[in-house]
């Protein structure tokens, strides 16, 4: 019945629809096919390949043999869940920790430095440009036994301290460091959507400087919080640098796992069924949150009850 | 007259260096609609700012009832500002926004939902739109709900900061004149901010006019309209005739059109200045009719202004506007050589 109505459509009426036909479909997939073919070799395609192996049996470099549920066998009757737990739980603590850290940091530079927010901006950024890993390691000079720090304070106050380096709290500290950008910038735009009007309304009605915070600041600026979260707590999640350098393999996160498991172990299906797993939670975790909390609404857009 | 529910004594505000607000004294009355009028960067949102508690002033005082409120801050102060933007809570319905001020005096709620039904059928919105997202609501509506829950805590007095001024025209009509009856149903004091000295004229008991962080005039509308205190004042007002005069003995010489005018009686003091004529109270002469001040020069061009006319009249250098009613219009054409005049008491003099 459509095929009939478009033939008929251009056989009365040929030039007008094709004119129209390609302004309907032309311009925006046109223009959206060098990212679409960039995203489908540099995305796609790997996190295809991984969840292809994680189906081989153990031990095999390639995609011929039948697909296997060995792997993920072995993740679930291993002893993983402890590494992925510890993982968790350091992310979540990271989390925790930058939320109450970036908080006063992205509500000054929203609300109160004004021109000085810029200069904090490049202060934190600039950092970037240098290898994670060098900056790791710039810690490990600074907190070792006879570090800048201990080194410092003991040459000077005569105080010998313990280095907090190779185990969590160094990590933590690591993590911390690493990721504040993610929870800053995010937070710092969300905290700007609040406009001053709204909060001094609030405030002129009676609420205490706590109620203008709960009830008015922190729902507005939810959706750069939840944002600067989730990435926090994703890139955490997939860590190693860190635990590695600063913990010193005090703590087995399941990125070391994972690396394990591709490298030293040379089981890349094993490797794959970790990732897949990690990649799944994740997922899961970003579109749960995402859907639970309707960014939308949060706005004030559209969107019918 | 009874003690004032508000009085300012030299009340400034300094940025810096930069004075916003200069020494203000001001009192107003229980129940008033108090207008304070000025261009942008008069110091009025400044004032009002203080007035509600968001801004600390630098010297002098603001009594309430007769005690000092200078440091008791906005959510401590009995008053309720309506803001420029409304600032209503986007996140919130229209329910938990007109209940908001409650909620944060702790009242129970059950009470807070009556409160916020009475206050949605005092300002004529429908009951169900308790439950509505604020974002669903049209300007106008969102004009009411913000103006309920500012009445939810029954504040003292009511402070707005151009809540109007970004409304099309024939809404912002419709509102001024529902804020008026609201200030009548409700019998609060209201203090109001505006650009617009026509604004100010619908709805206002008395009219402040603030220039460079100082009240020019205070007066009821019709005395400001009648008797602006200066030449700001009364082109403030709108679209006025202003002629730069000097007293000559036999009356006020008028350089520009080179001739001698006839001013008002009053003012002996007054050395040089504008004389004002308003549009309206300038005429055509007809031969054979006089007017104690007349001018001859030419009709350049006509304005239709709904229910009026304006005429531009060229003098020389000078340009006259008239203004007629549609019924009295002038009869003739462009370029026509006329003759308009005014009488003495129909003009204002005026200092710089």
């Amino acid at each position: 019945m459509t095929a009939t109505t478009e033939i008929r459509a251009t056989e009365t009426d040929k030039p007008r629809h094709r004119r129209e036909r390609r302004l309907h479909v032309s311009p925006g997939l046109l223009t959206a096919l060098p990212v679409l073919i960039f995203l489908a070799l540099a995305f796609a395609a790997p996190l295809l390949a991984v969840f292809g192996y994680s189906f081989m049996p153990e031990g095999t470099f390639d995609f011929t043999f039948p697909p296997t549920l060995e792997n993920y066998l072995a993740v679930f009757s291993g002893s993983y869940y402890i590494s992925f737990a510890k993982s968790l739980g350091l992310a979540l603590v990271t989390v925790v920790l930058l939320m109450v850290i970036c908080w006063p940091i992205a509500y000054g530079m929203a609300k109160l430095f004004g021109r000085w927010a810029n200069l904090m901006t490049l202060a934190i950024i600039i950092p970037l440009f240098v290898s994670e890993n060098i900056r790791l390691f710039g810690w490990v000079l600074f907190l070792i036994k006879g570090g800048v720090f201990l080194g410092g304070l003991k040459a000077w106050l005569g105080f010998d301290g313990e280095s907090i380096l190779y185990d969590v709290p160094a990590i933590v500290l690591g993590l911390v460091y690493v990721y504040l950008p993610f929870t800053l910038f995010p937070m710092v735009l969300g905290i700007s959507m609040v406009s001053r009007e709204v909060t001094e309304a609030a405030f002129d009605m009676g609420a205490s400087r706590w109620q203008v915070f709960r009830e008015v600041e922190l729902p507005l600026a939810t959706p750069g919080i939840l944002i600067g979260g989730l990435l926090t707590f994703i890139l955490s999640l997939g860590s190693l640098a860190e635990s590695k350098i600063l913990g010193g393999q005090a703590v087995i996160m399941i990125a070391d796992e994972i690396e394990t498991a591709f490298t030293f172990g040379q089981n890349w299906p094993l490797g794959s069924a970790l990732s897949v797993i990690l990649i799944l939670f994740s997922g899961t975790l970003v579109l749960t949150l995402l859907s639970w909390v309707d960014l939308d609404r949060i706005l004030g857009r559209g969107g019918n009850d | 007259m009874a003690d004032p529910i508000l009085r300012l004594s030299q009340l400034s505000k300094r940025f810096g260096q930069f004075e916003a607000v200069k020494g203000i004294d001001l009192a107003i009355q229980e129940g008033e609609f108090f207008t304070i009028v000025g261009p942008s960067g008069s110091g009025k949102t400044t004032l009002i700012r203080m007035l509600a508690g968001l801004e600390e002033p630098s010297d002098g005082e603001i009594l309430l009832r007769g005690e000092r409120i200078n440091e008791t801050p906005a959510n401590r102060r009995p008053t309720c500002m309506v803001f420029q933007s409304l600032a209503l809570f986007p996140h919130r319905s229209v329910g938990q926004n007109i209940e908001f001020p409650l909620k944060m005096r702790g009242v129970p709620p059950v009470e807070r939902m009556n409160r916020a039904l009475d206050l949605l059928r005092l300002l004529r919105l429908p009951e169900d739109y308790y439950k509505k997202q604020v974002s669903q609501c049209s300007g106008g509506e969102r004009q009411r709900i913000a103006l309920a829950r500012a009445l939810a805590f029954d504040p003292e007095i009511l402070f707005f900061d151009e809540p109007l001024s970004a409304i099309d025209y024939r809404l912002r009509k419709t509102l001024e004149k529902e804020l008026k009856d609201l200030h009548r149903e409700t019998g609060k004091t209201f203090v109001y901010i505006t650009h617009s000295l026509e604004e100010a004229m619908v709805m206002s008991d008395r009219i402040g006019i603030m220039r460079l962080g100082e009240l020019v005039q205070v007066g009821a509308p019709d005395e400001i309209y009648s008797r602006p205190a200066n030449r700001f004042v009364s082109e403030f007002m709108g679209e006025v005739n202003v002629l730069e005069v000097k007293p000559n003995g036999a009356g006020l010489h008028c350089p520009v059109l080179g001739s001698t005018l006839q001013g008002p009686d009053g003012k002996a003091d007054f050395e040089s200045g504008y004389l004002v004529i308003r549009p309206e109270y300038l005429r055509f002469i007809a031969p054979g009719e006089t007017a104690e001040n007349t001018v001859t020069g030419v009709l350049y061009n006509e304005y239709a202004l709904g229910s009026r006319i304006q005429y531009q009249v060229r003098v020389g250098e000078q340009v006259f506007l008239v203004e007629k009613l549609r019924e009295q219009r002038y009869g003739g054409k462009l370029d026509d050589e006329v003759t308009i005049g005014w009488e003495a008491r129909d003009s204002v003099l005026a200092t710089e």
